[in-house]
């Protein structure tokens, strides 16, 4: 990992350099030893570039501010990284001229206690979708587990036991807004969370049923457009499994329009945000719900 | 609930006679809605679309100098233009009128009077709560291209044309086969008259030929439409004819000259050959040949070429290409026609297996003068006379079958009295039984034409239906069918078998209907825009029916309906201006992302996406944003629901005022 992480550095700096980027996003060293933080570096300080197994966050979404700004960046992404990358592209949420991606090999990132993460447990595989150049590694990524596991036992719930399931996560929200701030499908210049006018805005505390909504709505929002990064539960910090909204949303979509991976390409048309003349009827929606 | 302390909100509870009254206590959903917020005013009477129940809604509106209305009455498409003109005539916007459906929505649907009063409350509250957001619209105008477009040249696609083309305006006919005329070309005589088809449709077709307001595309195919009612731009795809139109004199030399003359004549049901550059029929528009590339020699070989060389003014030329004309329109008709079903599917008629069983139709060429026998009525077979004949009516209509139409094709007991009729005239040694389910002859001097059939030629109509046509070993077939009325079962030995033919709409009219974006039934026929009202009319503005393509209809109907459809086309196109729907999709430039999920669900292609320079509270930046043509846009608030932001709103649909009308029904 440290022979990586140096490679990865001199790699960077190589980019610097020549002039290729003027800001490099990255993982600084945080408090602990697990605390590894995203983090902007330039020439000067870019030896302070960390990449080891905590190096779980997805550095894409900070493109979206970076690449705005003067002059051009890269950003090292994790093959499951680039899916989201892919997905802000295709909403033209980041400029693709300004940034140079540096595809980095991953083997399986840790918590704090040393555990594999949970979106380590439904890994993508080695493939970066998206990247101007990949870095060599002998690291083998850990294998994946059916991500649909958790969704079926709840789908296999009465209504009043996944009630009782979903009343009792979500009363532990604090409404952080990490879970928001922290998705890379979360994008928008104004949320409607943060706009008075949208009707719904920061009304998690007055009462049960409002704080419910949130997270709804939320999911509803990226719905078709999320990666399934896993992002949300990473940092929520209840530990609120948010992700299973997300797979139950994209396992519904699979079975109306066919299989759909967002961000698997740069060009993909997510089934919810793109009219065909082969859109499910309304009347085979209704079917399906009913089963 | 949001409640916009300027709005004075004046309710008017309409009794529509006894149709809302009778379900509905309309004197207790006034008295309630009384007391809510923003209601000054509300009231009750018998016909608020009469004189005088306008007349008290305009006094109301002064007298109380009321902001906006709510008219509880009928469905909206119903009255609401009504409505607005009145609130407009008092000065108000018409835009801060705001229907509830008491009627089709509650009291024809409901039989207690408590639970229709209820529900009537609460869809009069719900359109308060939404009238209280409602903020006046100013609706905007756009040109008229004064040109129309008639896609299909059969009868009904050359009447609509030449209506247009009288009252001045320029027209375009795209007719996808090779001459204008359609299915009429190929009947040999009409009823109840029976005056030969093409007596009276040849003179319209050169007619078309000769107007020049109109534009003759045949052997054409519209690719594409783009654009609105006023201001449609559509492809036309010109086939390659081969053929260099401008110099072809029409001589016939190429055609009596072509070596390959095996392929199935379609103009004659497949009942004869044609050779591989051929014209249709005689009285063809135009009358130029086309080569069939599947069949020509020169395309399958690279060598023949005997027309080219036969040709005395250069006109084959084999390296011609299709070609894409692309013309504005103000309006377009579609007269896309039918055809009939095919009868493979019926074993139990042996339509597959005997050339002596036939559809209607090619009995219409076996009985036309221009026809493959020259007129003679012959058995396919062996070209000898029949003696007997069985016609057997309902093939593939009013069925419930998968293979069958679940509609009567309306036209086969009228033409199959007609042949009977003149078989029985021409030929009277010739025995003619006709196995029907009912006979339908609503029409003037139809029933009349029917009887004579029976009456004066002597037709054996048997009520019941065909169980089986088998072929005998003498050559004749035999039917077995019943006999309901004698409750017998019979079995006719017969020389033909007609079958009455459903039809069904042409199948280019799927692809149509998505391009235009019309709407089509579950039977392909394309959907008026109500039935008994507008039957003309499509959903989609400035978009018309003409013809079978909207469902089954004899000559004289698709005629009258083509006029219908010519005079609604020539009201649009006498427009210089026409008002735009103010109720479309507006985006807010300050909660925009440009994340183009807008433009991508648009069905009508009427998002863009602009750099453009924005203040956004003092940061200055230049941001990629959603802009509405709002001419194109249809107001079906797609955008809407998709936009995560909320920055794509539907004017007088507003998010804001679709959540109050729900909150208040929810109360």
């Amino acid at each position: 990992m440290q022979k990586l992480r140096d490679e990865i550095v001199a790699k960077c700096k190589a980019l610097l350099e020549d002039g290729t980027v003027d800001r490099v996003i990255g993982w600084e060293k945080g408090l602990f030893d697990y605390d590894c933080s995203p983090a902007t570096f330039t020439k000067e300080n870019i030896d302070e570039l960390v990449y080891n197994e905590y190096c779980g966050s997805n550095l894409s979404k900070y493109l979206v501010k970076e690449s705005k700004a003067e002059g051009n960046v890269a950003v090292l992404l994790k093959p499951c990284d680039t899916y989201s990358l892919n997905e802000l592209l295709l909403e033209h949420r980041v400029k693709k001229e300004k940034i140079f991606v540096l595809g980095i090999p991953c083997g399986g990132m840790k918590d704090e206690k040393g555990e594999l993460l949970m979106k380590c447990n439904t890994c993508k595989g080695n493939e970066h979708k998206i990247a101007d150049e990949v870095m060599d590694s002998d690291l083998t990524v850990p294998e994946a587990r059916d991500r649909f596991e958790l969704v079926e036992k709840l789908d296999g719930m009465t209504p009043e036991e996944r009630f009782a399931f979903w009343q009792g996560e979500l009363s532990k929200c604090i409404r952080c807004n990490a879970c928001r701030n922290v998705c890379p499908a979360c994008t928008c210049l104004k949320c409607v969370f943060d706009n008075h006018a949208s009707g719904i805005d920061s009304k998690a505390n007055a009462d049960s049923f409002e704080e419910k909504m949130f997270h709804i709505i939320r999911a509803f929002h990226v719905a078709g457009r999320c990666t399934d990064c896993g992002e949300c539960s990473r940092v929520c910090p209840q530990g609120i499994p948010l992700h299973l909204f997300n797979r139950k949303y994209i396992k519904e979509i699979n079975e109306l329009y066919g299989e759909y991976q967002a961000g698997e390409t740069e060009d993909s048309r997510p089934p919810l945000a793109n009219f065909t003349k082969e859109d499910a009827e309304p009347s085979v929606i209704y079917e399906k719900g009913r089963d | 609930m949001e409640v916009n302390e300027l709005q004075k909100i004046g309710v008017f509870v309409c009794w529509c006679g006894s149709n809302i009254a009778g379900t509905v206590d309309v004197a207790k959903v006034a008295e309630t809605l009384k007391n809510e917020p923003g209601v000054v005013f509300s009231t009750d009477y018998q016909y608020m679309c009469s004189e005088a129940g306008q007349l008290i809604i305009k006094n109301a509106i002064k007298d109380n100098g009321l902001t906006g209305i709510v008219v509880c009455s009928c469905s909206p498409r119903m009255h609401e233009a009504t409505f607005r003109k009145t609130a407009e005539a008092a000065g108000l916007n018409p835009y801060m009128v705001e229907i509830a459906n008491v009627r089709e929505q509650c009291s024809w649907i409901h039989k207690d009077m408590e639970e229709g009063t209820e529900k009537a409350i609460i869809l009069g509250r719900s359109a308060v709560a939404k009238l209280n957001l409602n903020t006046p619209l100013i609706a905007g105008e756009n040109p008229v291209t004064k040109r129309a477009l008639v896609i299909g040249g059969g009868i009904a696609g050359i009447q609509t044309a030449l209506d247009i083309a009288d009252a001045g305006f320029e027209v375009d006919i795209v007719e996808k086969k090779q001459t204008i005329g359609g299915k009429m070309a190929q009947l040999d005589k009409t009823f109840p008259t029976l005056d030969c088809a093409a007596c009276i449709l040849t003179p319209k077709m050169v007619d078309a030929s000769a107007n020049d307001k109109i534009t003759l595309y045949t052997y054409s195919e519209v690719d594409n439409v783009s654009g609105f009612v006023g201001n449609f731009t559509v492809d036309i795809r010109k086939k390659a004819r081969y053929i260099n139109t401008d110099v072809c004199t029409g001589c016939g030399a190429c055609t009596e000259k072509c070596p390959s003359r095996k392929t199935p004549n379609e103009f004659n049901m497949g009942l004869d050959t044609r050779s591989a550059i051929f014209i249709p029929f005689a009285q063809a528009i135009p009358n130029i040949p086309s080569i069939d590339k599947n069949a020509c020699l020169h395309f399958k070989t690279g060598k023949c070429g005997i027309c080219q060389k036969t040709c005395g003014v250069n006109a084959i030329d084999f390296e011609q290409e299709d070609e894409i004309v692309t013309r504005e329109y103000g309006a377009i008709v579609a007269a896309t026609g039918f055809n009939p079903i095919k009868v493979d599917k019926f074993d139990e008629f042996q339509y597959s297996q005997s050339p002596d069983v036939v559809t209607s139709l090619e009995l219409e060429r076996i009985m036309n003068a221009a026809g493959p026998t020259k007129g003679k009525l012959v058995r396919p077979s062996d070209h000898k006379h029949p003696t007997d004949m069985v016609f057997i009516q309902c093939v593939g209509s009013r069925g419930e079958s998968c293979r069958e139409k679940g509609y009567c094709s309306k036209i086969c007991c009228m033409y199959t009295a007609k042949h009977a009729m003149l078989i029985r005239d021409k030929y009277p040694d010739v025995n003619v039984h006709v196995f029907y389910i009912d006979v339908r002859t609503p029409g003037k001097n139809f029933d009349e034409f029917y009887r004579r059939a029976v009456e004066e030629y002597g037709v054996d109509y048997i009520k019941g239906m065909v169980g089986k046509v088998s072929t005998r070993s003498n050559g004749r077939l035999l039917v077995q069918g019943s006999d309901l009325l004698a409750n017998e079962q019979l079995l006719l030995e017969t020389d033909m078998v007609v079958l009455a033919t459903a039809i069904e709409p042409d199948e280019s009219v799927k692809d149509l209907a998505t391009m235009l974006t019309a709407s089509i039934d579950t039977n392909n026929f394309l959907t008026e825009a109500h039935a008994k009202l507008r039957p003309v009319e499509s959903p989609t503005a400035g978009v018309f029916l003409s013809g079978v393509c909207q469902g089954p209809k004899d000559i004289p109907e698709t005629v009258a309906q083509a006029g219908a459809a010519a005079s609604k086309v020539i009201g649009l196109l006498c427009k210089d201006k026409l008002i735009a729907n103010p109720c479309v999709a507006k985006s807010e430039e300050l909660l925009c992302s440009g994340c183009s999920v807008c433009a991508n669900v648009c069905p009508y292609g009427a998002i863009t996406y602009e750099e453009k320079e924005v203040n956004d509270h003092g940061v200055r930046e230049t941001r990629r944003l959603a802009q509405v043509n709002s001419a194109v846009c249809q107001g079906c608030g797609a955008c809407t629901v998709a936009c995560p932001s909320g920055a794509m709103d539907l004017q007088g649909f507003s998010t804001r005022q679709i959540m109050a009308e729900v909150d208040a029904i929810c109360k």
